[in-house]
């Protein structure tokens, strides 16, 4: 009968490290709090589902244990039950489900206007880029990739020149209003993530991916990779700093532009991004 | 009454062994063959299970052990993950206990093609020793992950990417090939060598379970063998299927135009189906543990087949929510996670329907039946989690941390190994002819279930603090606390003493051979064929001169108005030996050629 003890406790004890539990999320910076919502929701449900199996089973081991004369029933199916358990299983399942892609349906709708950056991941490093004055990033390729030119910035595209390059570990983002942030990756897949932030998404090279969110709550937060990405995948780390539109402003104003970082054309020595 | 006269069967050539090798090396019966995978899967399983401590030496305390550089463990995770996956939960469920079950249980001679199967084995075998060799040769074996994903593992930064990935997709090769082998095998034995009476719809759920899985494999396994061929293709031909234009450590690479994506949707066309290749045969297996062992009929039969059929068709079409991060259109969230969750609702009709056999039974709490009650627990508790994954939006936040790894290593780690241990202590007996100790199985399984619990459970909430999968060392991070570092030390010793206590199973898997109880042929009074056999161990050919008969299903415990509480396959319909004709499934139990076994015209 152990095990039935064993049962109970389980169920109980799941119960009550979920109450007392000091892991938890940490505090969110940005407009995915219905995420967690979600999650707490999901955690009503499933643990229902969870003790309730569990308890179901512990007592039927326990008022169905072996007993000499005594004969189980014989019942191979229970039509009624069967339907039911079906019906009320579907209408759980679909309420789990319709919250969870109607915050889906906001998650992959980036809002008009958004401000876009780009964030470029190599092997073991974040690099970022914003638009500039005109608003527009421009045009970049892996193939114009070189030593002087590390963003692939395309030498002929006039939204580029004004672009601002930040070859840092630390990236700055002014708190309030929805942030696109566009993704491409020079050599494997990484993932950017910023746990506060609650999204993430890979980066791929080949091609751009996105994901927007709005920054809820100024901090500096730790800024990973969540994408296997070789060995030194647990390495590749950053920050992201959220602060008032003024103090980006002023972050910003300290990094070259790409116009400012092409080498001289009357250095001809070097030769390598030399595409004007 | 009808009287049926027992079958006469012609015989097919059954490659009678004479000589040791013949009987016990190049052997081409079932049960041996059975034997020889699972001891393999067993061994290089293992192998798999000292890699996972050695990473959880690692990350409870970081440092310590200086053998343990960031290479070594990316190549531990690899070689841990695709071990356990592969190598030992699929070689053992189809190959093992597959090859052991279906014949016997289904009441034939052998596989139908014998030749075919012992070829099966001896490939299985070159698989694993070609993916043992990773570790000999230069660079050491892939640390790209279990799932391979293309431009980094074929790509320096990556270890192994020289000559480990090149073994690691020769080996998955070799595997398939032993896979489709064996498979090709079970369907058609399935289909094909059934004896009279035993109809599709009084198969015993251990075959379903296997039969289907059998059939995803066979479906899914050509997805991973193409894309292995491919990657191995862009590896060392320079071709461009899964690599784009690449600058790697800072040098121009000549591929172009690929996509890494591609490869990840054939994968996970491969790979969730694989998750069901493990939990199919999970769950016909311990359905029939319980019922054994509840000594009453499975509840709700046919809706467990048609749960078994339902799930093994939708894994085709949810494959995509291991990808919601990846980068692939966000709009295929929608299909993905409706999908997903549809495929809840089978899966939890099972559950139901295992809690409900024991209700109203009178259960036998022996050590098979501790497991499989383990698994319950377990099973839900990790499918519910996935209940939170599959649900697109809420994935986003938990995808690539240790929420994930608790999920998957409780729904398709521990559980089907729970199965696997309780269909060891139930069928062991059969195999050998003797009982496995039950002190030992007790405080084997006490010291398993708990263990794991206390290793899984909490792992999930490192998961919600964001501590990400995959990581060799958590260094200087601001959001997690102090607390959590002492948490993965308390998980690493966990799993340290669940590893130990395996040296306690593995004993008494040795010492009973030897001086274990005699078993007698049918010891947990069960109904299926393969306990109704006239020798234990089963001699070569199964059933002596006559081919058992099927008069009814596989679930008659405790039928009111019999003499016992159970009533084998075989037991002809008397007074004593009652049918249940509207329990039956609608087949006329007392004639059993309308029940159309294959078998009957010979
Ligand atoms: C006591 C038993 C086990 C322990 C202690 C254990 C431990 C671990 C650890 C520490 C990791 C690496 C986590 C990370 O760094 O991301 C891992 C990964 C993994 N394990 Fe286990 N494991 C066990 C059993 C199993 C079993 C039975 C399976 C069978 C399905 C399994 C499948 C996997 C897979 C697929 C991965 C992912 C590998 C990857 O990320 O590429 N493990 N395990
Ligand atoms: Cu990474
Ligand atoms: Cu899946």
């Amino acid at each position: 009968m152990a095990i039935v003890i064993v049962l109970v406790l389980m169920a109980v004890g799941s119960v009550l490290f979920h109450i007392w539990t000091p892991w938890w999320f940490t505090e969110v910076a940005s407009n995915w709090g219905a995420i967690d919502e979600l999650i707490v929701f999901t955690f009503a449900i499933t643990g229902f589902v969870f003790v309730a199996v569990v308890l179901f089973t512990a007592y039927a081991i326990y008022k169905f244990r072996y007993k000499e004369d005594r004969r189980a029933d014989y019942e191979p199916e229970n039509k009624k039950l069967e339907f039911w358990l079906t019906v009320v299983t579907a209408i759980g399942v679909m309420a789990l489900l319709a919250p969870g892609l109607a915050v889906w349906a906001d998650f992959v709708t980036v809002p008009e206007g958004a401000e876009e950056f780009e964030v470029v991941g190599e092997q073991w490093n974040w690099t970022f880029r914003f638009p500039g004055a005109d608003g527009k990033l421009g045009t970049a390729d892996v193939a114009n990739i070189t030593y002087d030119n590390p963003f692939g910035m395309n030498a002929d595209d006039p939204n580029g020149q004004d672009d601002v390059l930040i070859e840092d570990y630390e990236v700055h983002l002014p708190i309030g209003s929805p942030i696109k942030v566009l993704l491409r990756s020079k050599d494997v897949l990484h993932d950017f993530w910023v746990p506060q932030f609650r999204a993430k998404m890979d980066l791929v090279p080949g091609l751009e991916s996105h994901f927007w969110f709005t920054p809820t709550r100024e901090g500096t937060f730790d800024l990973l990779c969540a994408e296997l990405c070789g060995v030194g995948h647990y390495t590749m780390r950053g920050k992201v700093t959220i602060e008032s539109e003024e103090a980006f402003k002023a972050w910003l104003a300290a990094y070259p532009t790409y116009a400012e970082t092409v080498p001289a054309p009357s250095d001809t020595g070097g030769g390598a991004a030399s595409g004007q | 009454m009808v009287y049926v006269p027992p079958q006469e069967v012609e015989d097919v050539h059954l490659h009678d062994p004479d000589t040791f090798m013949t009987k016990y090396i190049w052997s081409q019966d079932h049960k041996v063959i059975a034997v020889q995978y699972s001891l393999t899967a067993i061994a290089v399983g293992l192998v798999a299970l000292v890699l996972s401590l050695m990473m959880r030496l690692q990350l409870g305390w970081p440092g310590v052990f200086d053998f343990i550089d960031p290479e070594s463990y990316y190549q531990f995770v690899t070689m841990h993950g695709m071990i356990m996956v592969i190598y030992l939960l699929t070689a053992l469920f189809l190959g093992g206990f597959g090859n052991y079950l279906i014949p016997l249980m289904l009441g034939a001679r052998d596989m139908v093609f014998p030749f075919l199967n012992m070829l099966s084995y001896w490939v299985y075998l070159l698989s694993v020793i070609v993916l043992m060799s990773s570790y000999f040769v230069p660079g050491g074996p892939t640390g790209a992950g279990w799932t391979l994903y293309p431009p980094q593992a074929i790509l320096q930064g990556t270890p192994g990417a020289d000559w480990g990935i090149v073994t690691m997709l020769a080996s998955l090769a070799l595997f398939i090939v032993a896979f489709t082998m064996g498979g090709l095998n079970y369907v058609t034995t399935v289909l094909q060598a059934r004896t009279r009476g035993m109809t599709l719809m009084r198969m015993p759920l251990s075959i379903w379970g296997i039969f289907v899985a059998t059939i995803l494999g066979l479906l899914a396994f050509p997805a991973l063998l193409v894309s292995a061929v491919m990657l191995l293709l862009d590896k060392l031909v320079g071709t461009s299927f899964f690599m784009p234009a690449i600058v790697s450590m800072g040098e121009q690479l000549d591929y172009s135009g690929g996509s890494p994506i591609l490869f990840q949707h054939l994968f996970w066309f491969f790979g969730h189906p694989e998750v069901y290749i493990v939990a199919l045969p999970a769950f016909g297996l311990v359905s029939d543990l319980l019922s054994t062992h509840a000594r009453k009929n499975i509840f709700g039969y046919r809706m467990m087949v048609w749960a078994i059929v339902a799930i093994g068709g939708l894994s085709f079409v949810v494959w995509a929510h291991h990808m919601y991060v990846s980068g692939m259109n966000p709009y295929f969230g929608f299909f993905f996670a409706t999908t997903t969750l549809i495929i809840a609702v089978p899966t939890a009709l099972k559950v139901y329907n295992w809690t409900l056999t024991l209700w109203r039974g009178n259960i036998r709490l022996n050590v098979p039946m501790l497991f499989a009650i383990g698994f319950i627990v377990t099973f839900t508790n990790g499918g519910l989690t996935g209940l939170f994954l599959g649900n697109v939006i809420v994935d986003i936040p938990l995808s690539d941390t240790y929420f994930v790894v608790a999920h998957f290593h409780m729904v398709m780690g521990v559980s089907p190994i729970m199965v696997v241990f309780g269909s060891i202590y139930h069928w062991y007996p059969k195999v050998t002819g003797r009982m496995l100790d039950d002190r030992l199985g007790r405080f084997h399984f006490w010291v398993t279930f708990l263990g794991t619990y206390a290793i899984y459970f909490p792992m999930h909430y490192l998961g919600f603090i964001g501590v990400p999968r995959r990581y060799y060392a958590y260094e200087d991070f601001d959001f997690i606390p102090e607390s959590a570092i002492t948490l993965n030390e308390n998980i690493s010793i966990a799993a340290l003493v669940v590893g130990a206590v395996q040296l306690v199973f593995l004993y008494n898997l040795v010492i009973s051979y030897r001086r274990g109880k005699l078993a007698g042929s049918n010891p947990w009074e069960a109904t299926t064929l393969e306990w109704q056999t006239p020798q234990t161990p089963p001699a070569h050919g199964n059933w002596g001169d006559t081919l058992p008969v099927v008069y009814r299903w596989a679930y008659d415990y405790s039928v009111p108005g019999a003499a016992k509480d159970f009533l084998p396959q075989n037991q002809p319909p008397s007074d004593d030996a009652p049918v249940q004709e509207e329990d039956n499934l609608g087949f006329d139990s007392t004639d059993p050629a309308s029940g159309g076994g294959t078998r009957e015209d010979a």
